[in-house]
């Protein structure tokens, strides 16, 4: 069996479309967090993990409904209430006002317990964060970020040359503006597994990339390979690559499928924003990263000719 | 006819075993999240920022060895006690422990004094001085809303919290007329004073158990502290006792400075006093404080000694002889448990500071379980996914593919108990992405190879060029993602570290499974072939 052997697609004469639709796409990822700015204070839907505070999930013997739940703890004053999977498990976030750490705890457990008898419900976890950690992991968070974007850059720039650099940078870049766009419209919670499926779609951005990438450099050291036209060259280097791309992009999706469907509650939004990742991943190698790598030799020059020139050019330029 | 490839043979086969002895040695340790139990960070508290980083560092260190002794002797198994940065323990219990009781001894400062009780008349003196402070700190309009202003106490607590504003417009209305009178009453009020009642015996007051929390906003005034005697300090009792109707907490007087403290105690131990079938716990002294302890109650026969835990007397007993090197704390109505906790945390010995519950989290063992269950179904089902397409698309070359996967698993698992790293939910994503990255490298090669064919080389020939030249966009995939990875290992924390941990794991493995195990195997196949047979790929 094969796929797209011999494939012969066009991809970089089509470029534009796929600019007007990852603007789009991201323009509304950013209309989304400018929204969330407004409606509630913050561009992320940010969970305990990053603001401080506690998250108690409780699961019930019998039937309960969320408004039972919510008038046990206080009716309109009660925390945010959400189910969580099954049926009454229930997963409630206290924020943290100037209180120790436990004691907001302490004090939803006792109101559980005056209204449903201890008995009737089990604590099945308990998250709770305080205010300094919590803000020292959002910083964190951004530093690991920024931290593998430059040192990959430095990597790539390496291996290959500044403009491959420059341009896988702007492919995951565009993949992370994606991604933080999707999670900020459906107000997914960021969690710090969350922060690691972010860096995780970093790392198989790159991954894909690379792989179109060590293609067009094998092409381009190849004999005349610097004189060939080089979008003919690119298209011609994600043609072939193009089985393997599809081979191991399905692979991942059907095991990241699995993951979504029988893997739980817990993990659900990690293999979301996996999957997520592993789509746009594939798409920004072929519409994004490779464009890129063309634009950038568009302006800045570079491509054909003397070797040694082209890397003092590479440097000149960073 | 495998005598080029025996050395690899061999290689491959030696991992396998030592992955297999070190997984049956070692097994792999379950995460908190996926076992269950309780994961606390601490620091050392230090609300006025007057400790310095040398001296945080320190109290960090001790508490530290501090707190693995008591958590060694609680008898949770596998516990985790370590320190992070410079002023911070992560304490990990897993299963399926008592939370409040594990807290509690672990948080407990356990500083033990040994204190004279003095005659109440050495504070008396003091009252005066004391209420005058009150009122001229708080003013009278507040101690009005509190219902402090008369001699009789008042319940209402809330007040003093929310009274300042409500003391203004007060203030306000009853403005010139009432002035002078409430300058006259300014005088005679007596806060403090007016909530103390006699104690029942030498050295002690009563105070209702509602107006302990007033009593204590007034002695937190710092000028109501200066305004205490020299050599005195004020202790309450450890637990409420009731007087007829109404319960009661004792004040202690005592002397400031302790005449003995905790760290002379060399054991401790619970135990039932069997004549009141009370809880109890019995200390002894090392030699230097039992010879103190012993001249020190020769001089003081008849007195009360107040043995004070973290500022609260747990026990006050008379002296009616000498005593040596040995003492009792009664506890009171307290269970057998509570007993043997204070008994443990007196012998690990005192917190050089108090810890801050900085985070909290906890799983029970149920949802653990549930995570466990259905990470491997997820698991098979995703193995299963990998194994048909890989075998579908690439028929006999997708088997070697397959079986190289296999080594890749016992490489990671193996790697994972051999430097016995942790295995948690984001870890286990982190695997999966590993064999996706396997796969990949896999499929690399193969394409590589089908390239190479069609081109019209060899069966060897186009082997060899497709390992060649897939090697290098999998050197450059691995290697970046090792980067993500490690830089991952290097900010995160828990949950995350877990993630790197695996994926690094994963990518060494991986990247020697594609490039070593999957091309012995081939050439294994190829070995009965001609150079110029074709292959199943």
């Amino acid at each position: 069996m094969r796929l797209f052997n011999d494939a012969n697609f066009p991809f970089i004469e089509h470029r534009h479309v796929a600019y007007v639709f990852s603007t789009i796409v991201i323009v509304l990822g950013v209309a989304g967090m400018a929204f969330n700015i407004f409606s509630m204070g913050s561009w992320q839907n940010y969970g305990v993990d990053f603001t401080g505070g506690s998250l108690i999930q409780v699961q019930f013997r019998d039937a309960t409904t969320a408004a039972q739940l919510r008038s046990a703890l206080g009716g309109a004053q009660a925390p945010p209430i959400t189910r969580f999977g099954e049926e009454n498990e229930f997963v409630i976030r206290a924020p943290l006002g100037e209180e120790e750490v436990d004691v907001v705890r302490a004090r939803l457990e006792d109101q559980l317990t005056a209204a449903f008898g201890s008995d009737l419900f089990t604590v099945v976890r308990t998250d709770t964060v305080g205010p300094k950690i919590g803000s020292e992991l959002q910083r964190n968070a951004g530093l690991a970020i920024l931290a593998s974007f430059v040192l990959t850059l430095v990597y790539i720039a390496f291996r290959f040359e500044l403009r491959f650099g420059l341009a896988s940078v702007i492919a995951t870049a565009h993949d992370i503006m994606i991604t933080l766009g999707f999670l900020a419209v459906f107000r997914v919670e960021i969690a710090l597994p969350t922060v690691a499926a972010i860096l995780t779609i970093v790392g198989y951005s790159l991954n894909d990339t690379i792989v179109v990438f060590d293609r067009i450099r094998e092409n381009l050291n190849a004999k005349g390979g610097r004189r060939e036209d080089p979008t003919a060259l690119v298209d011609r280097s994600i043609n072939e690559t193009l089985p393997r791309t599809v081979l191991t992009s399905g692979t991942t999706l059907v095991v990241l499928l699995a993951l979504l469907f029988v893997g739980g509650a817990v993990i659900r939004d990690f293999t979301l924003v996996l999957i997520l990742g592993v789509v746009v991943g594939t798409y920004s190698s072929i519409f994004v990263a490779s464009p890129a790598l063309l634009e950038i030799q568009k302006r800045l020059g570079d491509g054909s000719g003397d070797r040694d020139r082209k890397k003092r050019g590479a440097r000149a330029t960073a | 006819m495998l005598k080029p490839v025996r050395g690899r043979i061999i290689v491959i086969l030696a991992l396998i075993v030592v992955s297999l002895g070190y997984l049956y040695k070692n097994s792999i340790k379950l995460g908190l999240d996926l076992q269950g139990g309780m994961h606390l960070v601490l620091e050392v508290d230090d609300p006025d920022g007057t400790m310095t980083a040398d001296a945080r560092a320190d109290a960090i260190d001790r508490a530290e060895r501090i707190l693995r002794t008591r958590i060694d002797e609680f008898g949770v198994e596998e516990p985790l006690i370590q320190k992070v940065g410079a002023d911070r323990i992560i304490v990990e219990l897993p299963g399926n422990t008592d939370e409040s009781r594990a807290k509690n001894l672990i948080q407990q400062s356990a500083f033990l004094e040994f204190k004279l009780v003095l005659p109440v008349s050495e504070l008396e003196s003091a009252l005066a001085r004391i209420d005058r402070q009150i009122v001229g700190v708080l003013g009278e309009d507040v101690l009005r809303e509190m219902g402090q202003d008369a001699e009789g106490p008042s319940q209402d607590v809330q007040n003093l919290i929310f009274g300042g504003q409500a003391a203004d417009t007060l203030a306000a209305d009853s403005a010139d007329a009432a002035a002078e009178e409430q300058e006259e009453q300014l005088v005679n009020l007596r806060p403090f004073t007016a909530l103390l009642a006699s104690g029942d015996f030498e050295g002690t007051y009563l105070v209702a158990l509602e107006d302990v929390e007033v009593a204590n906003q007034f002695l937190a005034i710092p000028e109501v502290r200066r305004a205490l005697p020299r050599d005195v300090s004020l202790h309450w009792d450890a637990t409420p006792m009731g007087v007829g109707q109404r319960t009661y907490m004792r004040l202690y007087v005592t002397e400031e400075d302790a005449f003995l403290t905790g760290d002379m105690l060399e054991d401790a131990s619970a135990q039932r006093d069997p004549q009141f079938n009370q809880a109890q716990v019995t200390f002894q002294f090392n030699r230097a404080g039992g010879r103190r302890f012993s001249t020190f109650t020769t001089q003081h026969i008849g007195d009360y000694i107040a043995i004070v835990l973290d500022d609260e007397v747990v026990s006050a007993p008379v002296v009616r002889d000498r005593i040596g090197a040995s003492g009792v704390i009664e506890m009171g109505n307290a269970d057998i448990a509570e007993a043997a906790d204070l008994a443990l945390v007196l012998r690990a010995g005192a917190l050089p500071a108090k810890l801050r519950i900085m985070e909290e989290r906890t799983v029970g063992p149920s949802l653990g379980q549930d995570s466990i269950d259905r990470s491997r179904i997820a698991g098979i089902i995703a193995v299963v996914a990998v194994v048909v397409i890989m075998i579908g698309y690439y028929k006999m070359a997708g088997v070697l593919a397959v079986l190289a996967l296999s080594v890749y698993m016992m490489l990671v698992l193996g790697l994972l108990s051999a430097f016995d790293a942790t295995l948690t939910l984001p870890g286990m994503a982190g695997l999966i992405l590993s064999l996706g990255m396997a796969v990949d490298a896999n499929v690399l090669i193969f394409e590589r190879i089908r390239e190479e064919l069609a081109l019209g080389r060899a069966t060897r020939t186009a082997v060899d060029e497709g390992f060649q030249h897939a090697l290098s966009a999998i050197v450059d995939a691995n290697i970046t993602t090792l980067i993500t990875a490690l830089i991952l290992f290097q900010f995160g924390t828990g949950p995350v570290k877990g993630f790197a941990v695996t994926l690094s794991f994963g990518i060494v493995a991986s990247f020697f499974s594609a490039l070593y195990v999957t091309k012995t195997f081939f050439l294994i196949y190829l070995s009965g072939k001609k150079a110029s047979d074709p292959i199943s790929i």
